[in-house]
């Protein structure tokens, strides 16, 4: 056969993979690990799989900025049962991230240069202990509209990772929302509280469901993968029509004055989103970005001591197992 | 109101509030996320513990007492916590080595405290008991591998051992309540704990490669509510929301 030959019958093999590859997606059939996979598909979700992860961990920072100070014992336990379920968010989503061949010290090092994004709501402070409830409700609210179709996307070990995340996160939101009725059932001082705490999270939350359609670079792609069900609009308009009516429940205001049902569209009308502050959150220069970067990186580094000292022990024990096992 | 009771629940639920505050406060700032997560799992398990005991103290105080003005409306006087727990967290070696030296004392205490006459306390021990049992596993585990690890964090966990060794004698103080209701077969009488927890410990730092430290000098005051300077700054981060707006429901 001649080199051209060669060259042909590689790219109709490779053709033919594709093919397969993308019949299988559209049967809906599970991509696994050792599956072929064209490499932009495993890059995309590598991206994707580590961003979600790169997110749980830092978004346990906010909240665990007030687990010192949690207003109640129940309160304090919740709290830290909450942050602790975001941190095994992120050991199984980094799991599900390292079977498409990336380590998690390299994963960890795309988060620390800043070459990975993880989610911009995480670069506002948490100021007071409504916060805890808003987060709960509105930002778990949020990211379960966005997560709840990934766990039927097509890549196995994150579809499978998801299904938990779900469940756990929609405990997360109840508990959020139960927070802020206690706040509204309150004082007249605590339900302030609740407003302020709305006032603040509203729109960051909106702007968590992604740049509009017309702006968001990945949708196309994401959408014949699977990874994505529905566009960001899509998704944003939901999380609307989904929450104004418990802030009803609540007895406190959304606020945005351009807020109003629609009958003919069945769904709520609403304000502008300031995306010159998405993009300045985004790009790095929002109230918290490098207070969230140096507690992970100082975290990390604080701890290189204590992880070479782990992989120390286990290898002096290895040796000490290999040695009697010799004299035996 | 039984108040010997009472301030014997103190005594045991301080320590279970003081050590589970130090853990809550690494919570995301871990040198791993299986260490973090293993840290926050056992400052829950403390947080639970303290919840059923002080559940308990307030039926007996009575009035208008809750789990939450026992654990956040009282002055720093009135904590009874051993020095040990308040201690803060230097590096991940003082963590792991002061929640080992308490784990320790915990385990053996609830291994008396479940034939207690009390049947509540009983019960809270009897659950406690596993509970405790994995906790002084993990830090067990820490302190060899720290221990034997590198030169680095041999000589880390060795400084925070020494730092801390100061802290433990306390932990066999009979106070008068206690000794009290030992008598009564209600309370643990501390002291009989000592020798089995230095020949625990013992041969732990030895397995670690640590030396164990000589002092003969050691602190206490915890127990009699005379805190270390350390204690005043936990107590405002964790009574700050309750400080600042009394009577409120959260």
């Amino acid at each position: 056969m001649s080199e051209a030959q060669l060259k042909n019958t590689g790219a109709e093999r490779s053709r033919s993979l594709e093919e397969i590859f993308e019949q299988r997606i559209a049967n809906d059939e599970k991509i696994e690990p050792k599956d072929w996979m064209p490499e932009k598909y495993r890059k995309t979700h590598i991206r994707q799989i580590s961003q979600h992860a790169h997110s749980e961990i830092v978004g346990m920072l906010p909240e665990g900025n007030w687990i010192t100070r949690a207003p109640s014992l129940r309160r304090k336990v919740a709290l830290l049962a909450k942050v602790q379920d975001e941190a095994g968010h992120g050991l199984y989503l980094y799991s599900a991230c390292e079977t498409l061949g990336i380590s998690r010290d390299e994963l960890y090092e795309q988060l620390h240069s800043g070459k990975a994004k993880y989610s911009s709501i995480f670069n506002y402070p948490t100021v007071t202990w409504a916060d805890m409830g808003a987060i709960g409700w509105l930002v778990d609210g949020a990211a379960i509209i966005n997560q709840v179709p990934l766990c039927n996307t097509s890549y196995g070990p994150y579809a499978r990772a998801m299904i938990r995340v779900c469940k756990e996160e929609s405990f997360h939101q109840r508990q959020g929302f139960e927070i802020m009725m206690s706040l509204c059932n309150g004082t007249e001082e605590q339900k302030q509280m609740a407003q302020d705490a709305l006032n603040r999270w509203w729109w960051p939350s909106l702007m968590m469901l992604g740049p509009t359609d017309s702006e968001s670079v990945h949708t196309e792609q994401s959408m014949k993968w699977k990874l994505k069900r529905k566009t960001n609009d899509e998704l944003r308009q939901q999380f609307i029509d989904q929450t104004v009516p418990q802030a009803d429940i609540l007895g406190i205001t959304v606020p945005d004055p351009d807020l109003k049902w629609n009958e003919k569209t069945g769904h709520y009308d609403f304000g502008e989103i300031d995306w010159d502050e998405f993009w300045q959150v985004v790009k790095g220069h929002g109230p918290c970005n490098k207070e969230r970067m140096n507690a992970r990186v100082g975290a990390w580094k604080r701890g290189t001591w204590v992880r070479d000292a782990a992989m120390s022990y286990a290898e002096k024990q290895k040796i000490k197992k290999e040695n009697s096992a010799k004299a035996v | 109101m039984k108040t010997n009771l009472y301030n014997y629940i103190l005594e045991l639920a301080d320590n279970c509030l003081i050590a589970g505050q130090r853990l809550g406060e690494l919570c995301g700032h871990g040198p791993s996320l299986e260490t973090d997560i293993a840290c926050t799992n056992i400052s829950l398990d403390l947080f639970g513990q303290t919840r059923s005991y002080f559940q308990y103290a307030a039926e007996i105080k009575g009035k208008d007492a809750t789990e939450d003005s026992i654990a956040f409306l009282r002055t720093e006087r009135e904590y009874k916590n051993i020095l040990l727990v308040e201690q803060p967290n230097r590096d991940f070696a003082y963590t792991i080595a002061r929640q080992y030296l308490f784990d320790v004392f915990h385990l053996l205490l609830l291994e008396k405290l479940q034939f207690s006459q009390d049947l509540t306390l009983s019960a809270i021990a009897k659950k406690s008991i596993k509970e405790v049992s994995y906790h002084v596993r993990f830090t067990g585990d820490w302190i060899k591998r720290l221990g034997d690890g590198t030169e680095i964090s041999h000589e880390k966990m060795q400084t925070a051992i020494d730092g801390l060794w100061i802290y433990t004698n306390e932990l066999f103080e009979v106070t008068e309540e206690a000794k009290e209701l030992a008598e009564e077969g209600i309370a643990v009488d501390v002291s009989t704990l000592k020798e089995a927890y230095y020949e625990k410990v013992t041969a732990l730092l030895e397995e670690g490669t640590l030396t164990v430290p000589e002092s003969k000098y050691f602190q206490k005051g915890g127990k009699a509510g005379i805190h270390t300077e350390h204690m005043g700054y936990l107590l405002s981060d964790m009574q700050y929301m309750q400080r600042t707006y009394p009577n409120m429901k959260w």
